[in-house]
């Protein structure tokens, strides 16, 4: 069963490798949503630390939706789902496979990016570390309960404003406590809190989604 | 026949005597159509079941509730004296379906390989190689997919059936943009399949001619 989790990740990396301007969209994105800001609000250097913590993570947000949409669409297309449903596996760990997949291409580069696109915010060193490791424990949060919203909406007409109307709600918890984590650091508060709670939410949707995921998708193939 | 032999790859013969499918008052709603009511049979090993009808008849649906991709509004499927889900049967089952479950991007060894391990049966990239070239893909199995003909990308779709070891097979118009030649491939390996105590259900509105055998068939109107 391991080695089915490794080998739908290594498919699914492979396919983004082969359409990788699809992956690039989204980090370009969230790059230049992220830039914008610095250069609307003015070079006010208080006002860019405060609002820091809340764009990029709101930047995130809105890139994972784009790129959320293309999660199952293909393979429901062309009938790979039908096999993957049909394989002699429990589908949540295929599902898991495909949600971490999913993460590595869209959500771990924008941690990645993030501490770079924080020195537009003048956020200081320690900040844009605790703003990196927020990140690396929430983008998978947004893969995981998008991954929902993504099979709900599978094949329906309008589907990607629809994903968003049910999975941006979701992801509030998150924000909060994503974005509370660097301000709390600026503020001059611990910010191990919020982090732990990132962390608790992560296990959390880590353990529950990748079954809600499978069951939603045995709907949609109905 | 000398063709019969080099057909399969022979990595484990079905050879299943005592399995059966067993379909018992099955009906199929379509939105507020009904499509077919109190349909049963019964399909033993080595026995072909061709399902006839006219567009939108519920061929589809019917392959589709066979492999328990949808819910049956009435009635029941019961493979091996057992509900026909879950994973055991899934072991048991090979469906190719309209979608060949073909990845444009990748190549049609790398779809071989990936589709094999879906069905838990991994195989060898050699093993691979060879199923594809006996499907007439030999010099093609590095090239994307997408550079493929439309019967190419069939052809790779149904390597699966050379390389499958499971008993029973659903398979929704097989036949649907082969060339000749295809087409006598496949058939011969249905032969051998059933041959090897396997089962199929296939719709087809081409003239099925497998060799030593007449199948059986079921309207749906």
């Amino acid at each position: 069963m391991g080695k089915l989790f490794i080998r739908v990740i290594h498919r699914d990396l492979l396919l983004a490798y082969r359409r990788r301007a699809d992956v690039l969209t989204t980090l370009f994105f969230f790059v230049i949503v992220v830039s914008l800001f610095p250069l609307g609000v003015g070079p006010e250097m208080k006002t860019l630390r405060l609002i820091a913590p809340g764009v990029v993570w709101v930047a995130a947000l809105l890139a994972s939706m784009l790129s959320l949409q293309r999660l199952f669409a293909a393979d429901y297309q062309d009938g790979t789902l039908e096999q993957m449903l049909l394989a002699p596996h429990p589908l949540g760990v295929i599902v898991l496979g495909k949600i971490v997949a999913h993460w590595m291409v869209s959500g771990l580069p924008l941690a990645l990016m993030a501490p770079l696109l924080g020195l537009q915010f003048d956020l200081p060193p320690e900040a844009l570390g605790i703003l990196f490791i927020a990140l690396l424990l929430g983008t998978p949060i947004l893969s995981l309960i998008g991954a929902v919203g993504a099979a709900l909406t599978l094949g329906l007409r309008g589907g990607g404003v629809l994903l968003s109307l049910l999975v941006l709600p979701l992801y509030i918890p998150a924000l909060i406590f994503g974005a509370g984590a660097v301000e709390a650091h600026i503020a001059g508060v611990s910010p191990e809190g919020h982090l732990s709670l990132l962390a608790a939410l992560l296990i959390f949707s880590g353990l529950a989604t990748p079954w809600v995921t499978a069951l939603a998708l045995r709907i949609a193939m109905e | 026949m000398a063709q019969e032999a080099v057909l399969s790859l022979a990595l484990a013969p079905v050879n299943r005597p005592d399995s059966m499918l067993e379909v018992v008052h099955l009906s199929c709603l379509r939105g507020e159509r009904t499509l077919f009511t109190d349909l049963s049979f019964t399909l033993s090993p080595g026995e072909l079941l061709q399902v006839a009808g006219a567009n939108g008849s519920g061929k589809t649906s019917l392959l589709r509730m066979l492999c328990g991709l949808s819910a049956p509004v009435a009635g029941e499927i019961r493979w091996n004296n057992a509900a026909a889900r879950g994973e055991d049967f899934n072991r048991d089952l090979l469906y190719i379906g309209h979608h060949s479950a073909v990845k444009e991007e990748l190549t049609p060894l790398e779809n071989l390989l990936i589709a094999s391990t879906f069905a838990s049966a991994p195989l060898t990239e050699s093993q691979a190689l060879e199923a594809l070239d006996r499907m007439g893909l030999g010099g093609r199995e590095y090239l994307p997919t997408k550079a493929l003909s439309q019967g190419q990308k069939r052809r790779v779709g149904l390597a699966r059936l050379l390389v499958s070891t499971a008993p029973l097979w659903i398979l929704d118009e097989p036949l649907t943009a082969l060339d000749v030649l295809a087409v006598e491939l496949i058939q011969a390996r249905l032969a051998e399949h059933l041959a090897q105590q396997g089962m199929i259900v296939l719709t087809t509105h081409q003239a099925l001619q497998v060799p030593g055998i007449t199948p059986r068939q079921i309207a749906l109107s």
